[in-house]
């Protein structure tokens, strides 16, 4: 497929396509101090000269010295929102039988996601299936300082499942958006918008640009297996010690774009109906494991590790790979700053894991 | 039809108008229900026992001691709501001061003051069988208990953190992107996540949440600039009698 290269007016062109073919077109946007996602009704929407500072419990967005509209890292939120809403309803009752309620998500496109969060979309949907989301991917040229999508093998360049991947770039020769298709309906949307085509230079500049990141993630994963790793370590003492920094908040697993955990509510009003519906759960909340007569992870070391083992280990024997993609969000969002790949290291410290 | 009272301890009868403005729901109800006793809606008093009784407020005074025993009895189900049934609520400040002391300051005449020297929570003195809580406590939780009595269901109220609610809102956190002191990590879910909802930090009147771990929230505090009064303040406010850790 040739590359196209698109400057502003086609990025919006191209969310104009996507629209009017019927798409709800979600993408990044500036809001309430952060870089969040919400409906996009043109270009103009996206927090073009917008970037962002991140830490461990620390978040901060910032004015860049550019207009790029993707210079930022992951935010408070992921496509989980979309695809996996925070509650739905599943069954309603008018007193007489019961209903499957239908699922209510409309025909999206994602605009401006991250190569982490195209592994993590992947990831999320093994789980919870639903229909697939067109999705136009922006590669990453700016890691930020929580990042460690590298290390495990999930950024900066798009791996599979886009329909069309872009790569901003700024010079002096202005600001532009190298777009690849990487589907038949992708590249038959990228032929609907003004674009020139690409140059070997054009496709040189971006490959360099992605490589580039590559080198500067904030974070690594330690290199070996996790798995192994985690199994090995079910009583360690470390546990003990993430515990006392540790809030059992909740905050990793609802900012996390794979943990997919719900929990379900019945409801009953007065006028004799009933539903039944799903909410986010979190494995740190104690009612999480409550089985008949208690919960069986009480202790937060229980419930951190829980969450880890099953991110980085149990997760590759459930569906075969991580649950991991090194987003950043568990550490950025933790109020306590606990770092999953220092929790990591430190185990591998502790117990001496071989090096892969 | 199941009879339901509502009673007084002390307290401000905020929580006890969170039933009263249940507005679109409130006539429903009677259809479900019958208002025994409530004397924020009508003087008829019928006689127990009760299928449900609401107990709001404290227990503050000796006479009050002897009251929430009675209305035990009295009752089949036992709910207590808002922060001053759960915990003592702010005149549980007392229980950290010398009652004698700023009585005799405060009143010209004290003999005529019957008070305890603390500021407890219902379940202190009696069984309860749910609680509800916040300053004051949210309308939809106490919908939720009344439908789930009336259906014989368990109701559904988290015992997390405010934080769960928060992000299923689709909130940005106040604490981590605007450096704003936020209690919502210790503290108990069930007001849908409020004040971070209008760019403002919890302040924990719904009390902590089941195991909260305080000390690992008081440097985050610090580092927003509380000083350690103001710590110390910000724990001591409606449920300044709960264990916070």
């Amino acid at each position: 497929m040739t590359n196209r290269v698109l400057d502003l007016g086609g990025l919006d062109a191209l969310i104009g396509v996507l629209r009017e073919d019927g798409r709800v077109v979600v993408g990044p946007v500036l809001r309430d101090n952060a870089i969040t996602l919400a409906e996009l009704e043109s270009a103009a929407d996206l927090p073009g000269g917008w970037g962002v500072e991140t830490g461990p419990g620390h978040y901060r967005v910032r004015r860049r010295a550019d207009t790029a509209v993707f210079g930022h890292s992951a935010g408070p939120q992921s496509w989980k929102r979309f695809l996996h809403p925070p509650r739905r309803t599943l069954v309603t009752s008018d007193g007489n039988g019961f209903r499957a309620a239908p699922d209510p998500a409309p025909d999206y496109a994602f605009l401006g996601v991250r190569p982490c969060d195209l592994a993590a979309i992947a990831k999320l949907r093994q789980v919870i299936g639903g229909r697939k989301p067109f999705v136009v991917a922006a590669q990453c040229t700016e890691p930020g300082e929580v990042c460690f999508c590298a290390s495990m093998g999930c950024g900066p360049a798009a791996g599979p499942g886009y329909d069309i991947a872009l790569t901003e770039r700024i010079d002096e020769q202005g600001q532009r958006f190298l777009a690849t298709g990487g589907t038949d309906e992708g590249a038959a949307v990228l032929d609907r918008v003004p674009a020139r085509r690409a140059t070997p230079e054009d496709t040189a500049l971006a490959e360099q640009d992605v490589q580039a990141a590559a080198r500067t993630m904030g974070r690594a994963m330690p290199e070996l297996d996790l798995r192994d790793l985690l199994a090995a370590n079910r009583d360690s003492a470390h546990w003990e010690a993430v515990a006392e920094r540790c809030l059992t908040c909740g905050n990793c697993t609802m900012v996390c774009p794979t943990c997919f955990c719900v929990s379900v509510e019945d409801h009953t009003d007065l006028d004799g109906t009933a539903e039944r519906a799903q909410r986010w759960a979190s494995c740190f909340e104690i009612d999480f494991s409550y089985l008949h007569g208690g919960a069986v992870r009480t202790s937060p070391a229980a419930r951190y590790r829980q969450w880890m083992t099953h991110k980085l280990g149990t997760w590759h024997d459930q569906f075969g790979t991580s649950g991991c993609v090194g987003c950043g969000r568990c550490i950025a969002w933790c109020p306590a700053g606990i770092d999953i790949t220092e929790e990591a290291a430190a185990l591998t410290r502790e117990h001496g894991g071989e090096q892969r | 039809m199941p009879s339901i009272a509502v009673w007084k301890f002390t307290s401000c009868d905020g929580c006890q108008l969170t039933l009263l403005d249940c507005e679109d729901e409130l006539l429903p109800l009677t259809e479900h229900v019958r208002i025994a006793h409530f004397l924020e809606v009508t003087s008829v008093s019928e006689p127990g026992p009760y299928d449900i009784s609401i107990v709001e407020g404290s227990v503050s005074t000796p006479e009050e001691a002897e009251r929430i025993r009675w209305i035990r009895e009295q009752s089949a189900v036992l709910v207590v709501v808002g922060a001053c049934a759960t915990s003592g609520g702010i005149q549980a400040l007392r229980n950290f001061a010398d009652v004698d002391e700023f009585r005799s300051i405060v009143y010209a005449r004290p003999e005529h003051i019957a008070t305890l020297g603390t500021s407890t929570p219902i379940s202190a003195h009696v069984r309860v069988d749910l609680e509800l809580r916040g300053c004051p406590i949210d309308k939809g939780q106490l919908l939720e208990v009344l439908t789930a009595l009336l259906a014989g269901r368990k109701p559904d109220l988290p015992d997390t953190s405010v934080c769960t609610d928060c992000k299923r809102r689709g909130l940005t956190c106040v604490l981590v992107a605007h450096g704003t002191a936020c209690l919502g990590p210790v503290t108990h879910a069930g007001c849908g996540a409020l004040c971070p909802a209008v760019d403002r930090g919890c302040y924990g009147c719904f009390g902590p949440m089941n195991q909260p771990n305080v000390p690992a929230l008081v440097p985050l505090l610090k580092r927003t600039g509380m000083g350690d009064d103001e710590l110390q303040l910000v724990f001591r406010t409606f449920n300044a009698n709960a264990e916070w850790s």
